[in-house]
């Protein structure tokens, strides 16, 4: 009976450990490569160990100081094959971190060290999964489709540049924190989304991905507990999750959300991302400066989760608050989004209307065909309906995606 | 203290205001670049600094022959070449970044920064 408790243990302190065990070393050795080789080797040891040993009283502490010793380990390998720098490397800061509270904590430090603006998005999203998230570098691979050397140079490359160009690793400065916030959190949500509805492969949903995101998410909300943005985010993740057992039939095809059985909605997940969107509507009531696009469109979400159906769900707050949003970012995708919103209170004619004036911009994006072909079907308008499917079908890249398109438009009579 | 190259890099083709375009531009980009040079100086940043002459002036090099062969003209013949540069010391990229943001917007050109190469050992292991 000890044999799935143990293995239960090292998922369960990986899930918790891994992030903070990297960043503790990365401060203490000033190297993310020792403290990421060093914490792979803690875990395979504690594989090793704790069936024959037991688990130990507190795995965390276990997990660190055996990820200390392999990194004093490792470099004295390293330093062998180069005597000289023997000294500059092993020389190594043993002070414990200043217990000044969350904003100090080691694992924000790597967080924002590895959300770097000097990195491109997809350095920023590989070192991210691996350092804080610690999915094996073939697990990033598979989950981006890409082949595991292409991704492992890639890894290397990025944590080259943070050694050679002098990536600090601290937390910014209150100037900056707000604009290298929204980098994090844009990363976040890319690994959520490219999860969620994949833009290619033979998977619709990867559910590596929007875990992880969601793990990444409430990481950020243990240490950044009062930020609005934060707990927009993970609100925003939850509550889509949430819809996931509901979004793809049996067939493979996708459900929209007027189709979904909102019975199979998570509704565990709904209560925690509800809550999160209540306690910023209240800190906002109070005072708490204007709401950022995150809980803009937790508070949307929120809005459809509560809805007993597509029909009865209340199109007005939703315009609402997309105009808001369309304030904060005038994007075409977001005007899209309320378009599609507009056409449930004023009608197909009034959100077509909305919809057709971005057509110079969006004409390369599925999701702008299939809203018009969706409301041009409610027109009566078949053949124009038809058109637009098809382009939207020839463009969408998800394969559940496609599969629902192509029954819409075959669904077209005549 | 990590030292960085802030390189300058704009239009190769010039004209008598030479990569602004104008000549009160051109005198508020001198300007503008002197007092950014000057800050670099007091704040300590300063190693080395210096704007080019057009890349139609340059002459290239190559040594590793038995005899040297000298070429008119840039290595690289671009629509766009290097107008100038400086070489600072700054604590990190951090810091580096926010000058090169004041200097691109002090010469009006846009910035490359590039660390030095240090002393600190270049990792042993090969990529894999």
């Amino acid at each position: 009976m000890t044999g799935p408790t143990v293995e239960q243990a090292i998922t369960r302190a990986h899930h918790e450990e891994w992030a903070r065990v990297v960043a503790d070393l990365a401060r203490r050795f000033g190297d993310l490569d020792v403290a990421e080789e060093a914490t792979a080797e803690a875990f395979v040891a504690a594989a090793e160990r704790w069936p024959r040993e037991g688990v130990p009283p507190n795995p965390g502490g276990w997990l660190a100081t055996t990820a200390t010793r392999k990194a004093i380990d490792w470099l004295r390998r390293e330093s062998q094959r180069d005597a000289k720098h023997q000294a500059a490397r092993i020389v190594y800061d043993d002070t414990p971190p200043e217990p000044t509270g969350p904003v100090e904590d080691d694992r924000l430090r790597l967080v924002f060290t590895c959300c770097h603006p000097a990195l491109a998005m997809e350095a920023r999203v590989a070192l991210t999964l691996r350092l804080v998230g610690g999915l094996t570098v073939p697990e990033i691979a598979r989950a981006f489709l890409v082949q595991e050397t292409t991704m492992a140079r890639r890894i290397t490359r990025a944590k080259a540049k943070i050694k050679a160009a002098h990536i600090p690793y601290r937390v910014p400065s209150a100037d900056d924190i707000r604009e290298r916030l929204a980098g994090v959190l844009a990363v976040v949500y890319l690994i959520f989304n490219e999860g969620y509805l994949a833009g290619e492969g033979d998977d619709p949903l990867r559910v590596d991905l929007t875990d992880q995101a969601i793990h990444l998410g409430r990481l950020l909300r243990t240490l950044l507990p009062d930020d609005g943005e934060v707990a927009g985010l993970l609100a925003l993740m939850l509550l889509t999750d949430a819809r996931r057992p509901a979004r793809v039939s049996r067939t493979g095809e996708l459900v929209t959300l007027d189709e979904q059985d909102r019975g199979a909605w998570d509704h565990t997940l709904i209560a925690e991302g509800n809550a999160l969107v209540r306690e910023r509507i209240e800190a906002v009531a109070a005072g708490g400066g204007p709401p950022g696009r995150y809980q803009l469109q937790a508070a949307i979400n929120a809005v459809h989760t509560e809805a007993p159906s597509a029909r009865d769900t209340n199109w007005s707050a939703i315009v609402a608050l997309y105009s808001h949003m369309v304030l904060l970012d005038p994007s075409p995708i977001v005007r899209l989004n309320r378009a599609v919103a507009v056409a449930e209170v004023d009608g197909p004619g009034a959100g077509l209307a909305e919809i057709d004036r971005l057509a110079e911009v969006l004409d390369g994006y599925h999701a702008f065909h299939a809203a018009r072909a969706d409301l041009l079907r409610r027109l009566g308008r078949g053949g124009e309906s038809r058109a637009a499917y098809d382009r939207a079908i020839g463009l969408a890249g998800n394969p559940a995606e496609r599969a629902h398109l192509i029954r819409r438009r075959d669904q077209l009579a005549g | 203290m990590p030292r960085y190259l802030l390189s300058v890099h704009g239009t190769a083709e010039r004209t008598e205001s030479g990569t602004y375009p104008s000549h009160e531009a051109m005198l508020q980009g001198f300007a503008d670049t002197g007092a950014f040079n000057e800050r670099l100086q007091r704040d300590g940043h300063l190693v080395f600094a210096g704007g080019l002459e057009p890349a139609t002036t340059a002459t290239t090099v190559d040594g590793q022959g038995e005899k040297p062969a000298f070429t008119d003209g840039p290595y690289l013949e671009t629509q766009e070449c290097l107008g100038g540069f400086w070489v600072i010391e700054a604590a990190d990229l951090d810091v580096a970044l926010a000058l090169a943001v004041e200097g691109s917007k002090a010469c009006r050109g846009t910035v490359e920064v590039r660390p030095f190469r240090t002393a600190e050992p270049v990792r042993t292991r090969p990529e894999p």
